[in-house]
């Protein structure tokens, strides 16, 4: 009989839906179905347990350069090598593992000393920058649920990104005080795009790209009383818009803001973030407000916790030095280190380098050993010297997830996955070993 | 009309992009998903093409054809998207103001009608990119 698995967590996106029921094949091997799931999530469930076509073993390029199996053992023994003969390897990903392949992977990169860091490098750093300078006055997807009635959506499209987003928490759901759902909230998108978010919005306010930060300034000044000296229209946003807008923010019982890569990769960076910020606090003076970045990956808010409680720092790590941390986006985060030539390994793990970096860094680190550690076939591995296979967490592995808001949840296996194949943490707690055995054999 | 013109581009995600990605990158979901790039309309008569026509995007780190069309998540005047995706990074200036972040989105691009240059598949652009491509077996 198929076996049906009830709140089971979707590792896809940042939502972290924990509502999903899998069925399973009897042979406990197959996902035959899955429900309460986005069509992008659907997806991960299907590609797990043990199928045609899912990559069993290691394969190692070879010098006409095609690839060729080899066993796990081998793949241990050429990643352990790389990392001990590189002088500054990087290890780089971690949207799609769990906490505990973070921490294996931070003993790892501890031990070789080199530079470790996460997709937020790419996508939310600068969220962290204005967070070490402004705070974040951030809440739960929970209480977002049960009480926002104004919910600000600010260069974040999650039609798209986030798809069950807008039902579960955001815009659609009825909470404690939003009773009436979707008819208890007022939602505001603020992009320049009209995206399918925006069609849900009561109020859409097309910003002219890249001009985010004179948008929130206008709104600073309202909250300050000093509307009078704004302009006619600010970043493409007439006056009275603004003022209406600012109007239902100040008189909502509670507002939060949502913002997304449209801040983050826009001219201004961290500083869109900050004044995002300090606007909200403002706002603290009329009604509650709270503000949470839209995180991409559903586990890239846990390397950023696992790191901080083992180093301090969220990101961006430099172990170099071996008995001391130090962190600096733009000298020690993975595109400015490729374009600087300074890494002479690239392990890419849990994430695809090969497709989501521009592609001048992806042939900065293709000129030294490049390892990819992944379930399946990506562009970083189709580049790799070496492509190791592991578990999908979530599907066929388990373990700690953080969600977009902070919150840790326990992920299930559902499906085995084929014999043989680790998880990262295994894999990476393998390398370890073999590192401290050639060490000890005064490999070097 | 023009010959070419100058538009900011942006990338971000899609939820084709993201469905795709999952069936996986070498795909011809995910090539379908994300070889485009959207565009104003106006923008696209303005270059004397028919949406559904190849172009050419050129931006300081690089090129890539895609085919443009009409931006259904519409973008104005002035405004295109990549969707964030193999192609989107053939271009993607790689500089990061001292963020770690590329410029993913706002920065410069020249677009112009290529009707007769083809599309590389996602292997070809990151494989050719690093000396790998072998051509299609
Ligand atoms: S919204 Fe995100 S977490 Fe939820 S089912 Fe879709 S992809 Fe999975």
């Amino acid at each position: 009989m198929p076996k049906v698995i009830k709140n089971v967590g979707c590792p896809y996106c940042g939502t972290c839906c924990d509502d999903v029921e899998v069925t399973v094949s009897d042979d406990g091997k197959r996902v035959l179905e899955v429900k309460n799931v986005c069509a992008i999530g659907t997806q991960i469930f299907m590609h797990g347990g043990d199928h045609e076509g899912r990559i069993k073993l290691p394969r190692m390029r070879q010098p006409d350069g095609s690839m060729k199996d080899v066993s796990f053992e081998e793949a241990i023994d050429y990643t352990a090598k790389v990392l001990l003969k590189a002088k500054k390897p990087l290890m780089y990903g971690f949207g799609s593992t769990n906490c505990e392949g973070h921490a294996a992977a931070a003993r790892v990169m501890e031990r070789s000393g080199g530079c470790l860091d996460n997709c937020a490098s790419i996508c939310h750093g600068s969220s962290f920058l204005a967070i070490f300078d402004n705070g974040y006055p951030s809440c739960t997807l929970g209480e977002v649920k049960n009480r926002a009635d104004v919910v600000v959506f600010w260069g974040s499209n999650p039609a798209h990104a986030h798809p069950r987003h807008m039902s579960r928490y955001s815009i659609f759901p009825r909470g404690f005080f939003t009773g009436k759902g979707h008819n208890s909230r007022t939602v505001i998108v603020i992009d320049p795009r009209y995206t399918d978010t925006a069609r849900v919005a009561d109020h859409y306010l097309q910003v002219r790209q890249g001009h985010d930060y004179e948008l929130f300034d206008a709104f600073r000044m309202v909250c300050h009383g000093h509307e009078d000296d704004i302009p006619d229209v600010v970043a493409n946003i007439p006056k009275e818009k603004i003022l209406e807008v600012a109007e239902i923010i100040k008189n909502a019982r509670y507002c939060n803001f949502f913002y997304g890569m449209g801040l983050c990769h826009s001219d201004g960076r961290n500083h869109n973030i900050d004044i995002a910020i300090s606007l909200t606090r403002d706002l603290n003076e009329f009604t509650k407000c709270t503000i949470m970045a839209m995180r991409g990956h559903y586990n890239i808010t846990g390397p950023g916790a696992v790191w901080s409680w083992q180093f301090g720092f969220p990101y961006c790590l430099d172990l170099t030095k071996k008995t001391m941390v130090h962190m600096n986006p733009g000298e020690t985060s993975s595109v400015d280190l490729a374009m600087r030539d300074e890494v002479d390994a690239f392990i890419n793990i849990g994430t695809d380098a090969g497709a989501h970096f521009p592609i001048p860094a992806v042939q900065h680190l293709k000129k030294h050993p490049f390892i990819t550690v992944d379930p399946h076939i990506n562009m970083a591995s189709e580049i790799s010297d070496l492509h190791v296979p592991v578990k999908i967490c979530g599907v066929d592995d388990g373990g700690i997830v953080y969600r977009m808001d902070n919150v840790p949840i326990q992920y299930r296996k559902v499906v085995d996955a084929p014999e043989g194949v680790p998880s990262d943490e295994e894999f990476l707690d393998a390398v370890y070993n073999r590192m401290v055995e050639l060490e000890g054999d005064g490999f070097l | 009309m023009a010959d070419k013109i100058l538009l900011n581009m942006i990338t971000q995600r899609s939820i084709e992009e993201g469905i795709a990605m999952e069936i996986g990158k070498p795909s011809p979901e995910y090539f379908d998903a994300c070889a485009l790039i959207e565009m104003n309309e106006d923008d696209i008569k303005e270059l004397g093409i028919t949406p559904n026509t190849n172009v050419k995007v050129t931006s300081e780190s690089g090129e890539v054809v895609v085919k443009a069309i009409v931006a259904r998540q519409s973008c104005y005047r002035g405004l295109c998207h990549i969707r964030q995706s193999v192609w989107a990074n053939q271009v993607v200036p790689p500089r990061t103001q001292s963020t770690g972040e590329p410029q993913y989105s706002g920065f410069p691009v020249i677009v112009e009608p290529a009707p007769n240059e083809r599309i590389k598949s996602a292997l070809e652009c990151v494989q050719g990119a690093v000396g790998l491509w072998k051509g299609d077996e």
